[in-house]
């Protein structure tokens, strides 16, 4: 179907072609696709962004740092709803920066740690982790969860730490990932003003 | 887009147990990024939603919490079609609220439909055996709330099928054997496709039962559209905006007459018995590989 579009895109990404296909293909088709514009009028700009967008998403599928469910939020996203993805993902930072401190606080007690608030805890960040799709914060916490169980202080503080950083990493990409996606976005609206534009 | 969606969805006929063609779903859960993501997966099948943050807002909304508020002009007058909970929840949990509903008069009849991370066996069993229609397993996808749909509001709209019990044990039985195949799959990412499940999820096998060994390859099936014809709903654009609507709301229905014209003039793999059991995609994570 839009298999005239995927060229551009064996060019530009070194990435298997599965992976191209299956979530490149997705950005390409979304955008351009309705528009019906082929891609060597579009400006080399334009698509450097866009190949820049499903690389940095190509790697963080690839890393694991991102799963499915992202694509899924992506799916939810329209003209009617067109920053539904930074909005939720947002919602997601404030929510886990929340949980973060409230984990960091618990473990900073060094006598008694209240591990039914760390469960907790962890089981909210858990959630919202799964359903934005971060997979590996998700993961992370799965494993810092069964570090309590367990009753392993130093595993329990190992697991903060990597916790806070993946999220770091998560977050920073996918700021990344929005800035790029406002660029595109602007860009294509000042070459082709008013025509409809998911 | 969502309007176009509505309009194939109306296309179904109405039974004359209600004039309104909206469903309007009451959803319960704590966490604001979950109830974002509920509300969306809702609205773009073109439901009404309603979503409270507690069980206990939500009895308020429904008037459970005042015993005497039973006035059939309250009750009349707030039309709730779906109720999906979050199991998880702190004060009352989603089992607590189901119990409530159950118990209540005025909403007994309410499909409720029960979400979690945690993919208990005995938690679900005892979620049926309380009277919920169907438990969902998070991360909730759009292919599940367009199942749920189908099933509940598709050819029947207006009638509950949970008024048969015969048909809820069924199903309830229906769901172990699943649960059982379940467990011995794990694929490496989470996908709702594993072929006993194929009715509705994945896109890729909706249409052409034979293939649905693609799908479960670990990168997204349904971001190929290319590979089947009616797999336009979940990607969104790719092809005609036409297309879209027919696949997202009715071609998982037995009665489907409104299949893409593309597909293979296949009998539809969903008999209606196997549409009236709730199938439950039931996800194998790793927890190890961190």
């Amino acid at each position: 179907m839009e298999n005239h579009l995927n060229p551009f895109i064996h060019i530009s990404c070194s990435y298997p072609k599965r992976h191209q296909v299956n979530q490149c293909s997705y950005f390409w088709v979304n955008s351009k696709a309705k528009t019906g514009v082929p891609l060597c009028l579009l400006g080399f700009g334009a698509v450097r962004l866009r190949t820049d967008m499903n690389r940095l998403l190509s790697l963080l599928f690839h890393q694991g740092v991102l799963d499915e469910q992202f694509l899924q939020l992506q799916q939810l996203q329209d003209e009617t709803s067109p920053n539904f993805v930074s909005e939720v993902v947002t919602i997601y930072f404030h929510e886990s920066e929340k949980q973060l401190r409230n984990l960091r606080n618990l473990l900073l007690d060094r006598e008694m740690w209240d591990y039914v608030k760390l469960i907790i805890h962890l089981n909210q960040l858990m959630g919202s982790s799964s359903s934005i799709g971060a997979k590996r914060v998700r993961n992370i916490c799965a494993a810092f969860r069964g570090a309590v169980e367990q009753n392993n202080r130093s595993a329990c503080m190992r697991a903060l730490e990597v916790l806070e950083h993946e999220y770091c990493y998560l977050k920073n990409k996918l700021h990344e990932l929005f800035q790029i996606e406002q660029q595109r976005v602007l860009g294509d609206a000042v070459r082709y003003p008013g025509v409809l534009h998911p | 887009m969502s309007a176009m969606f509505s309009r194939r969805w109306r296309s179904q006929p109405e039974t004359t147990t209600t004039t309104t063609t909206d469903v309007h779903v009451l959803a319960v859960d704590d966490s604001l990024v979950d109830r974002k993501v509920i509300e969306r997966l809702l609205k773009i099948t073109s439901c009404k939603v309603t979503a409270v943050e507690s069980g206990w807002r939500a009895c308020q909304y429904l008037g459970l919490d005042q015993e005497d508020k039973t006035s059939p002009e309250f009750v009349n007058g707030l039309k709730v079609d779906l109720i999906i909970t979050d199991y998880c929840m702190p004060g009352m949990t989603g089992y607590e609220l189901l119990k409530k509903i159950k118990g209540s008069a005025n909403f007994r009849e309410v499909p409720v439909v029960i979400m979690s991370s945690e993919n208990v066996v005995a938690r679900i069993d005892r979620c049926l055996e309380e009277g919920a229609e169907d438990f969902i397993v998070k991360p909730v996808k759009l292919s599940d709330v367009k199942r749920l749909k189908d099933y509940m509001f598709g050819e029947t709209r207006g009638t509950i099928p949970s008024a048969d019990k015969n048909n809820k044990e069924e199903k309830g039985s229906f769901n172990k054997r699943k649960l059982q195949e379940m467990s011995d799959n794990s694929p490496p990412l989470s996908l709702s496709s594993s072929p006993p499940l194929s009715l509705s999820s994945s896109p890729s096998t909706s249409q052409s039962p034979p293939t649905s060994s693609p799908s479960t390859s670990p990168s997204p099936p349904n971001l190929s559209p290319s590979t089947s014809p009616s797999t336009v709903s979940p990607s969104n654009s790719p092809s005609p905006p036409t297309e879209s609507p027919t696949t997202s709301s009715s071609p998982q229905s037995p009665s489907s007459s409104e299949s893409p014209s593309s597909t293979p003039p296949t009998s539809p793999p969903f008999s209606p018995s196997q549409l009236e059991s709730p199938t439950m995609r039931l996800k194998v994570t790793n927890y190890d590989q961190a």
